[in-house]
């Protein structure tokens, strides 16, 4: 079974544009497939009630149980693999 | 002339009411308008729940939608929790009325932060659902939890004025709530009160003398005018009600229809009876006759075939009916006949404010036209700081609103003493004071009985002896020769000596 990633942004910040270049290289070094899907709350809030995001940019791994969320740029990729108990290419 | 001092003085910021009885008075009209209000109170302060109410009265009360963003309770755990007041939240949501953003913490989850990160999420989703509602209000409850969930402090604080000044400029009065540690110290943890700094209100839950008093104080209103210290509230069945007691204006009106006290003697004393909207106070050591003064009052105004009640805080309702038999009238008629209501209870059985308040709805609900309270000094008995002042001028006030007679009994601190704490508090407030006494006198125990003071007549200054009978209360004659009653030392005057007195004064 995949990863299912979310990530909550709003708007093409700062904070935005970098949490999503951080995601795009952690990815690169995951051992199986993922799907993950940006979402922007400014465009769709209702799916921010769901998931109770209070700040952004917020990563949701809501596949494999359990869920876990990661705030922040995700500018530490060893801290993000850790929080998110994602298990790397090499390690496998 | 600088420009400095070019300030328009009477000009106020606008407020917008919040429906929340009492508050709207000491606030001098609600909160003010677009602007973020703090309250904070320490756990159990009742911030919840003021919150909540704001909301709904803005949505039932003015039809103005609004939005209540939680950083604790669940939605579905408010909507239950205040269900007992009859607050349907729920067809509320449904309706699009009222609007939730749930940013309560899910149980066992962890979050772990990396990096840069901001509150505009949580800006982002209050601003869709006061889109959602068309809303003017918000509140969020509470501040103090969101702190939990991030540890630093510094950022946290920074990102919420961010979202306080995004909740101004989109034109929203909000609430905005914070725990704080003690009733009395810094205003609340965490500093919030750094950021929406220009209104605070303070809620208090204060144990004194092993009772709970809570209070509301408007701590500031930057650019507005409110009534200053704290006012007592309390849970009512509609949720909060405060007591805007010292807020009250002396804008009752007068009457100069008189009503008898059911004693022609005791009617020529006053001038010719009681007027119509007066409070009267007795006061009295025990079996000076006070009970017999409230009972030949209210069987005067039932024969008369007006509505009366009594409040028996020290007698239960088959001693009063046996009481009153025994002087020749017959209460259980005038109860049978709708005409009298008995309330008995200890004073004990509820906080002078639930009192207070209890008492109002029963007026509002029976409409009597003579109240009469045995005895206020029970009520003392009771009381916790301020409370006892707060709770005579409340009633006061509220009777005289209401046109209705009021004749209060208290009962002087000591066998013979003049004065007593109540009557201190409260003569001022009365319109008329009877004085009953203990007169010893050659070995004898009589009584005696002096109208001190009618407001807006002339009344008799003597001080006449009385009796009690089968037949009640027969006023006599002055006492002849004998000074220093009211003082409590009653002296026998001898007869040269009075002469000599009355002498003085002829020219």
């Amino acid at each position: 079974m995949g990863y299912i990633l979310k990530l909550y942004i709003t708007g093409q910040t700062a904070n935005s544009v970098r949490a999503m270049e951080n995601l795009k290289e952690i990815c690169k070094e995951l051992v199986k497939d993922y799907e993950l899907r940006i979402i922007d709350i400014l465009k769709e809030p209702q799916l921010a009630e769901d998931d109770k995001i209070i700040a952004t940019p917020t990563l949701v791994k809501e596949l494999p149980p359990p869920l876990r969320k990661i705030i922040g740029d995700l500018s530490n990729t060893e801290k993000v693999l850790l929080g998110l108990d994602l298990v790397r290419k090499q390690e496998a | 002339m600088s420009e400095l001092y070019d300030v328009n003085v009477g000009e106020q910021l606008p407020k917008l009411a919040t429906g929340i009885l009492g508050f709207d008075d000491i606030s001098a009209g609600g909160l003010p308008q677009g602007r973020a209000t703090l309250l904070t109170g320490s756990s159990g302060s009742c911030k919840t729940l003021f919150s909540v109410q704001f909301l709904y009265e803005s949505i039932t009360k003015y039809n103005e939608g609004a939005v209540f963003i939680t950083l604790e309770e669940t939605p579905a755990e408010i909507i239950k929790n205040v269900k007992s007041f009859g607050w349907d939240l729920r067809s509320l949501v449904d309706t699009n009325k009222l609007a939730f953003v749930d940013a309560s913490p899910e149980p066992g989850e962890t979050s772990a932060v990396v990096g840069e990160y901001d509150f505009s999420a949580l800006l982002a989703r209050i601003e869709h659902a006061a889109k959602k509602v068309n809303a003017t209000r918000v509140a969020i409850d509470s501040l103090s939890a969101i702190f939990s969930q991030f540890s630093d402090s510094r950022h946290v604080r920074n990102e919420l004025f961010r979202v306080t000044a995004g909740l101004k400029k989109m034109g929203l009065t909000s609430i905005i709530t914070a725990e704080r540690s003690q009733e009395y110290g810094d205003i609340s943890r965490y500093g919030v009160e750094e950021f929406v700094s220009d209104n605070v209100i303070v809620l208090r839950n204060v144990a004194e003398a092993e009772r709970r008093r809570r209070t509301v104080e408007v701590l500031k209103f930057r650019g507005a005018g409110h009534q200053k210290g704290e006012y007592p509230f309390t849970l009512t069945g509609n949720g909060i009600e405060v007591l805007p007691l010292s807020g009250l204006e002396l804008t009752m009106p007068s009457s100069d229809v008189r009503i008898s006290a059911g004693n022609q003697d005791l009617d020529r004393m006053c001038g010719g009876g009681f007027f119509r909207d007066s409070i009267i106070m007795a006061s009295g050591a025990t079996g000076t006759g006070k009970t017999l003064l409230v009972t030949t009052f209210l069987n005067d105004g039932c024969m008369k075939g007006e509505k009366t009640l009594v409040y028996a805080f020290e007698e239960s309702r088959d001693q009063l009916l046996r009481n009153a038999r025994g002087w020749g009238m017959d209460f259980s008629k005038w109860e049978k006949d709708g005409l009298l209501k008995i309330v008995c209870s200890y004073p004990e059985v509820r906080s002078l404010p639930d009192h207070l308040l209890s008492m109002k709805a029963q007026i509002e609900e029976f409409k009597p036209k003579r109240i009469a309270l045995d005895s206020l000094s029970a009520m003392e008995r009771v009381s916790v700081g301020k409370s006892f002042s707060e709770f005579v001028i409340g009633i006061t006030s509220f009777i005289k609103h209401k046109e209705t007679a009021g004749l209060f009994t208290v009962v002087p601190t000591s066998m013979q003493s003049v004065t007593s704490v109540s009557e201190s508090h409260i003569s001022s407030l009365t319109d008329s004071i009877i004085l009953l006494r203990y007169v010893e006198l050659m070995g004898q125990m009589r009584r005696g009985l002096t109208v001190l003071k009618m407001r807006g007549s002339a009344h008799e200054k003597e001080i006449r002896e009385f009796t009690i009978n089968d037949k009640g209360m027969q006023i006599g004659d002055q006492f002849h020769n004998v000074g220093g009653i009211l003082a409590g030392a009653p002296m026998h005057i001898i007869s040269g000596e009075s002469d000599k007195l009355s002498g003085m004064f002829v020219k």
